[in-house]
Parts: C-alpha cells; structure tokens; sequence
C-alpha cells in the first residue's frame, strides 16, 4: 500500500530553486532514504511534507488524500511523526512531559484546566521512552540533554500519534557510530512492524546503506536517482555529485 | 485652511523632537538590544541641565549667544556622559540577562533619576528663557508662526543626516550597522565591544539630552517629562520598526502630524488616537514599518528555562502556616492592617494573573492593568447604573476582563518579545483613554463612588476573608491550571512553536485562550480592589500599575511558580514601608530593583530556589 505519494512538489527561495518538480512515492513498512550533497534541498522536501512549507507546484497525498498546503498540525492528526534536523523539543520540559504532551494532543486531551499532566499519558510515555532507551532520563528538562538524546527524544515523540508516516530528517546527527546503526536499527524495526513507511535523510553512507530499502537522491533540487542501495552506489552520476566529493562518513 | 498649514507646521515641530528622543531609542537598541526605559528620563535631564547652565549663565562669558546655544550642546554633552556611565555601571552587567530583566533594571533608573530631579530642581515647574535670535515670528498665510518651531522643523532632518553620515563615514558607524547587523560577528573581529556599547549608550543619551534641552524655550521642564516622553518615543520606535533609523523618523513624522490633527478634528479621543495607530501599525506589520523579524530576540539571551518542579515539601508546609497566619489575621489585627493586607492579597492575584500569560505563556504584557481596571470598571458600573449586589459585580468583573482579554489578546499573541510588549500597552492606553475621556459613562478623572460592598461583607475583616478566599483561591487555581495539560500545551508553544505545531498543538488558540484566561483572574482582582476601596478611578487601568504587576513578576522571579507571590509581597509591602517612612522611596525603590536585577537575575524566588537546591 502507498503510504505517500508525491508529485512534481517544487519550491524556490528568492532566485534558488530548492526542490524542482520532485515525485516519488513512499510503501507501507518500507524505509526509504533521502540522500544528497548539502543545500539539495533535503530539508525543504520534508518541510512541504508536512506543511512546514507551502509548494510552489506539485501535490502530497498521504494513503491517497491530497494534504498539499495543508497545515502541520493538521498533517499530525492524519498520522505524521517527524523530526527536526536541528532539533525541537520543550527545554524547560522533562523528556517525559515532553512525550506526554504529544500523547495527550494525539488523544485531544490538552484542553483539561484541572487534573494535573503528571498522571496523564504517563505509562505509554514511558513506554515511548523506554523503546528509544531514553527511560532512565526521562525526568531531565531537554533543555540539558545531550544532541544525541534530544534526537532520540524527537524519536519517541514522533511516535506519539502511532505515525503511518514518519519524517526524519538527519535522525542520527550527534550520535557516536555505533549508536547511530541502533537507532535506526530500531527505526527500521518499527517500520516492519507497524507498517510505517519511514522517509529519512542522513550524511552517514554506512547508515543509510545498512538501513534503507531503497535510496532516492536529491542534487540542486533534482531527483537523479532512485533504486535499491546497491544501484545507487553504483550509479555513475550518484558517485559524481554525491559519493565523490568524499562526504561519504560523518554527518554534520 | 490656512491654519491647517500651521497644524501641519508644529505638527513637524514635535516630530523633530519626537525624533531627537526615539532616533537615541532605536540606535541603543539596534546595537544593545537593550529596550531603554530610562530614555525619557535623559530626555528630562537635558531639559533640567540646559535649564541650569542657561539661567546660570554659565558660559554667559561668550556673550548671550552662547550662554543660550552653549547650555543647550552643554547639556546634551553632560546627558551622553549620564549615559555612557549609566551603562558602565549597570547594563554592562546585564546584557546577557532576559531582555525584560533590562527593562526593569532600567526602570529603576527611572525611579533614581526622579527622585535626584526633585532632590536637585524642586517639584515646580521650571520656565526656559527664549532663545536669542529666534524669537520672533514669521508670517504664514497670513498666520504667525514662531520661529523657533521653524528652527526645530529644521533640526529633525538634520540630526538624521548627520547620523547617516556618522554611521556611513565613519569607523565608528560601521561598527554601529555591523552591530546592528549581526552582534556575533562584531565580537569575532575582535572589535572592543565594551567601547563601542559605552559610545553608541552615550550617543543616544546625547541625543535624547538635546532632545530635552531643545524643549526649553516651548515648554515648562517638569517632573513628568521622563514618563510622557518614554510612552511617546516608544510608540515612535516600535511604529517605525526597532533599530531603524528611516522608520523612526517617519513614525515621529507620523505620530507628530496625528496628533497635531488629532486634536482639530477628533478631540474626543486625542489619547487613544496615537495608541490607535500603533496597534493597527502592528497589525498590519508585525515589526513596524522598516523593522525585520527578530532574531533571537525572545528565546535565545540567558541559559533555558529551568524545568517547573512541583514546590517542596518545606514550601507547602511554609505555605500551609502562611495561609494559617492570614486566616487568624482576621480576627487579630486591626481595621488598618486588614486593610493593607487585603491590599497585598489583590497585589498577590493579580501578579499571579500576570505570571500566567508572562511565564508559561512567555507573553510580556506591559498592559495588564486594563484587565484589573475592566473588573473594576464592571463592578462599579454595575452598581452605578443597576444598583446591584456585590456577588453580581463580582461576577460580571472576570467575564468583563476576560471578554476584553479576548478581544485585545486576539491581536497580541500574534507577537513576541518586545513588539507583544507594546502592543499590550498601547491597547491598555486605549483603555485608559476611553476610561479617561468618557466622562458621561464613566465619571472620567472623578472615577465613580461609591462602590461599597453589600452590608453583611461591610466589616473590615469579613470582606478580608473574603478577599483572602478570592486572592487565594484564584491563584490557587491559575496554578492548578499550568500544571494541568492546557498548562503544559502553553509551555509548549512557548519553548518550540515549531515542535508544538508539528504535534498538532494550535499555539495561537493556546496563548489566545491563555490571555483570556490571564486576564479574567486580573478583572476579579481589580473588582475586589473597587469593592475594597469603595471607588475606581482611570489610574486603575494606567501605566504605572501596569509596570507595578510587571515589577513584581519579575522581582519574584517568572521561572517559578511562587515567584510571583513573593514579588507582590515584597513590592507592596516595600512600596507601604517606604512611601510612610521616607521622603525619598522611589530613590530607594529604584536602587532596590537595581541591585535586585543585578544580583538576583533570576528574581528573589529563584535566588532562593538555587541556594535551596545548592543546600540539598
Ligand atoms: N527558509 C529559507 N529561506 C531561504 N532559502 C532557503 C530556506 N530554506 C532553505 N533554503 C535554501 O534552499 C536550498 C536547499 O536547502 P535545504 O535546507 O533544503 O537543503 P538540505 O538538503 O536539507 O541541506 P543540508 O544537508 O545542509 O541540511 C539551500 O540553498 C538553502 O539555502
Ligand atoms: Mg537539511
């Protein structure tokens, strides 16, 4: 089943134009990798994916309804996770607060004046938590986390709503090595099991080639590839503007 | 028609002036960030100083030209110097702490320079000589036009082209736009950064210096000049766009015409007039006329919010004997006692409504005291006009506040930082005017008597329990609410619109219904003020007890919960001991908040809170 589907979505800041007229489209349970060079226009695509960003031209369907413009909170409500390339979370907020206040916008409950949050959502939240092995931290404010552990709380948060789609753009960024395999390692299982269809981007190669299902690249806001990790690594032009400029390790 | 031309005419006069006073304004805080309350008070400095040195006859020696011409530069050079040690002193410590703290730290200025001014020039107001040459007056159309406003028409455009020329010639002025630019990168060229501060602080200060001195031959040098002027040349700054040069000068042309017109064709509601613009102004154009988005104008100064921690078993204990005390009070004290008791609970509700919409909500609003006064304009109105019992004014008041908080608020959560700021207190003047100019409803300056409470709440200490049960209660109440998850949706939107948003929270609809909220607690606090006092007059809804809310908040400290408490305490109580035991209180007042802010920038709850933590 097609989760997302996009078509010819293009954007253009001033003179430059970001994305131009990309389409591709995105399965239940499949995670998908977004590659490409800095400034390709990465953050963009999924900025207009979950109404981050208004497209110039194109359209987003989610499972086959058009979202196209449509506002991110209203994006949320139909079942979209994301996460930020440079982090967004409630700094004077614990980590559990934090999973819990997305928990309780999911079940329309953050109207109530009188019953404390704490007692709230507060089990499922910890569960969150525990599956991104951020459980023992769970009573910090983020404002004191380490990068790595904000992204992991941008993970369980992103869960919160039981996504269909998840956006994650550079998940991994701050982690050290061997936890950026895990966490997405736990992603992709997420994936499978709940029929996700996960779109990421990440600077990692070993990631995202470990990981992904399939591999989709973005050079100057055109798609010039697309196919199973094994094509796109050997996909001459891939190697050209990608692989060749030595951004092979290490994000940023 | 003719003496429309004329209108027109000193119209631009006061936008000289106007502009003399904001252009210091907007280039303090372009390069500082610093929003400079005590602006108006250079302003009635260098009015006080070219007073001295002109009638003095101090540098009568070069004949009476330049005792006249010579007091006047005199004095702006005595104002930058004022200035420059204003900043080395005080801001220099604080620029790293939250702009509002700045704001306050500079509002104790304010209060320290009145009271040196009435300690140094008396309370009556003070008449300049004329000044030479000018004098007489021309004829236009057939009208006599003064002179002197000429000369001042003149002197707008020609201090703006010198301080393009200062920052477009000069090293000086480079680093000034840099500054402005980028303040990150000025520090990475390796620029002397105290310097350039201390320059451009002294450069405005001069400014609003000559600004003042100027004004000697118009008009009287009084007491009141800081606070009329400062609201003025916000209004100027903020319509033309913070840190803007070109948008300050056409927002005192602006504003100068406006009200110049203002007063022929509308003298109804000459006061609301320029508020009236402002707000539309930043309806339309969030930052004002040529201003730009901030950057980082509200989150990034000063480490991150500490996490909100229910209190301590010792504070609720500390709490439960307070609470106790207060109840016993009733039948210990007497009627006095009770009275300023009942005063500092009204204090206590209404910093705590303030706190709300200021802290979880991360909304400054410089105008909260035109919700206190709807509750008690409601009340009293209610009583004048329907003779009706306390419980009904009591309860007319929150929904009175609420509705105008809703009303007022739909425009002002759209901003942040400072421009929220003004937007709040330009629409709390437009309720001061209406209250002010409205005489037929309203009784204008004579307020309206004899708002008593019914007989059986009469007795001083059954209305103190009663006032005890409202103050409490309500802020009780408000902090049940931030912790409950409309509480945790407003932090939200407050740390990360952007997060927020991305998890379906609707911020606008968040902090909108907070304000509201904010404001209601506000109007019961207001109306158990009018019943308290028998009367209400416009002063409930002014300036100053809107920046008396904002002190104690921010005393108190807006990170914690009982910060605000505290500060309403300690702030009335002060305010109590020093008006009665001395002559002098807003000197110590203003030395008070000085030494707060820069000692304790996290407010005396906080400061307690860190030594508490620091203990266990
Ligand atoms: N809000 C914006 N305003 C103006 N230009 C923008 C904006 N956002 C992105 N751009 C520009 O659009 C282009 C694509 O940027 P984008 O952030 O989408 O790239 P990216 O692939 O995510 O890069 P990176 O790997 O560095 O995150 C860049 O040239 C960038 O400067
Ligand atoms: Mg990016």
């Amino acid at each position: 089943m097609t989760v997302l589907a996009v078509e010819h979505l293009a954007k253009s800041w001033g003179g430059v134009q970001a994305v131009a007229g990309v389409s591709f489209s995105l399965a239940a349970g499949e995670v998908l990798a977004l590659i490409g060079p800095n400034g390709a226009g990465k953050s963009t695509c999924f900025n207009m994916l979950n109404g981050q960003v208004r497209p110039d031209s194109g359209r987003v369907l989610l499972a086959g309804r058009d979202i196209t413009g449509m506002a991110p909170r209203h994006v949320f409500r139909l079942g979209v996770g994301r996460t930020f390339q440079i982090t967004a979370t409630f700094g004077a907020m614990s980590v559990r607060e934090n999973v819990q206040v997305a928990l309780l916008s999911q079940a329309r409950g953050l109207g109530g004046l009188w019953r404390p949050m704490a007692g709230q959502k507060a089990a499922e939240a910890e569960a969150l938590l525990d599956r991104v092995g951020m459980l023992e931290q769970a009573a910090r404010p983020c404002g004191v986390l380490a990068y790595g552990d904000l992204k992991r709380v941008e993970l369980a948060v992103a869960l919160a709503n039981t996504p269909r789609l998840l956006l994650m753009d550079e998940p991994t960024a701050g982690m050290a090595p061997a936890e950026r395999i895990a966490l997405m390692a736990l992603t992709a299982r997420l994936a499978k099991e709940g029929g996700i269809g996960v779109l990421f981007t990440e600077h990692d190669m070993d990631v995202v080639f470990a990981h992904a299902d399939r591999i989709i690249v973005l050079d100057r806001g055109q798609l010039i590839a697309e196919g199973a990790p094994q094509e796109v690594r050997a996909d001459p032009r891939v190697r050209e503007v990608y692989l060749g400029t030595g951004a092979t390790a290490g994000g940023h | 028609m003719d003496d429309l031309v004329v209108q027109a005419l000193s119209g631009l006069a006061s936008a000289s002036s106007l502009f003399l006073v904001a252009s210091g304004l907007t280039v303090i805080f372009g390069v500082t960030r610093v929003v400079n309350f005590a602006h108006g008070s250079l302003y009635m400095l260098g009015a006080y100083v070219a007073w001295s040195l002109v009638t003095h006859g101090v540098f009568a020696f070069a004949g009476p030209f330049w005792q006249f011409w010579g007091g006047i530069l005199g004095a702006a050079v005595v104002t930058a110097a004022i200035g420059a040690v204003i900043e080395v002193l005080l801001l220099r410590r604080i620029y790293r702490a939250p702009e509002l703290f700045q704001l306050l730290a500079t509002f104790g200025v304010v209060l320290v320079v009145q009271d040196v001014a009435l300690w140094a020039w008396g309370a009556q107001d003070l008449l300049g000589p004329r000044a030479p040459m000018l004098r007489g007056a021309v004829r236009i159309l057939g009208l006599r036009f003064p002179l002197y406003e000429l000369f001042l028409i003149a002197v707008g455009p020609l201090v703006l082209a010198g301080l393009w020329l200062l920052f477009h010639r000069t090293r000086f002025g480079v680093l000034v736009r840099a500054a402005t630019a980028d303040r990150e990168m000025v520090a990475a060229l390796g620029v002397n950064q105290a310097l350039l501060f201390t320059g451009v602080f002294a450069l405005g200060a001069g400014l609003a210096g000559l600004g003042g001195a100027l004004q000697l031959p118009r008009e009287s040098v009084n007491l009141h000049m800081d606070l009329s002027t400062i609201t003025e040349a916000f209004v100027v700054v903020v319509v033309g766009g913070l840190g803007s040069l070109t948008g300050a000068f056409l927002a005192a042309l602006l504003i100068g015409e406006l009200s110049a017109f203002g007063i022929l064709i509308l003298p109804k509601i000459t006061l609301v007039l320029v508020f009236l613009v402002m707000a539309v102004v930043l309806v339309v154009r969030p930052y004002g006329l040529l201003g730009r988005a901030p950057q980082g104008l509200h989150a990034s100064s000063g480490p991150p919010d500490p996490l909100l921690l229910p209190a301590p078993r010792a504070l609720r204990q500390l709490g439960a004997v307070v609470l106790a005390l207060l109840v016993g009070s009733a039948w210990v004290l007497p009627d006095y006692e009770l009275s300023v008791l009942t005063e500092i609970l009204v204090a206590l509700l209404f910093a705590a409504s303030l706190h709300f919409i200021m802290g979880p909500g991360g909304l400054a609003s410089f105008g909260h005291a035109a919700y206190f006064g709807a509750g008690a304009y409601a009340a009293a109105l209610l009583v004048q006009h329907a003779a009706a019992p306390m419980w009904a004014g009591m309860l007319l008041a929150p929904f009175a506040a609420g509705l105008l908080g809703l009303v007022f608020g739909w425009f002002c959560v759209r901003l942040s930082g400072v421009y929220a700021a003004m937007l709040t207190l330009a629409f709390a003047q437009i309720a001061w005017s209406t209250a002010f100019q409205w005489v037929e409803v309203t009784g204008g300056d004579n307020g309206i008597l004899g708002v008593w409470p019914d007989a059986w709440a009469q007795p001083k200490p059954v209305f103190y329990l009663l006032a005890l049960v409202l103050c409490v209660g309500g802020a009780m109440l408000l902090r049940r609410i931030v912790w409950a998850p409309f509480g945790a949706a407003l932090r939200a939107g407050r740390d990360s619109p952007l997060r927020a948003e991305a998890i379906g929270i609707d911020t606008f609809r968040t902090r909108w219904m907070a304000f509201a909220i904010s404001a209601a607690f506000a109007g019961v606090a207001g109306s158990v003020f009018a019943y308290a006092k028998g009367s209400v007059f416009p002063t409930y809804l002014g300036i100053s007890r809107s920046v008396d809310a904002l002190l104690m908040v921010l005393l108190g400290g807006v990170q914690t919960l009982s910060g605000p408490l505290l500060g309403a305490v300690a702030l009335t109580g002060l305010q109590e001991q020093l008006m009665r035991g001395t002559d002098h209180w807003r000197l110590l007042l203003g030395a008070t908040i000085i030494l707060l802010v820069v000692f304790f920038p996290q407010g005396l709850a906080g400061a307690a809170r860190a030594a508490w933590e620091k203990r266990a």
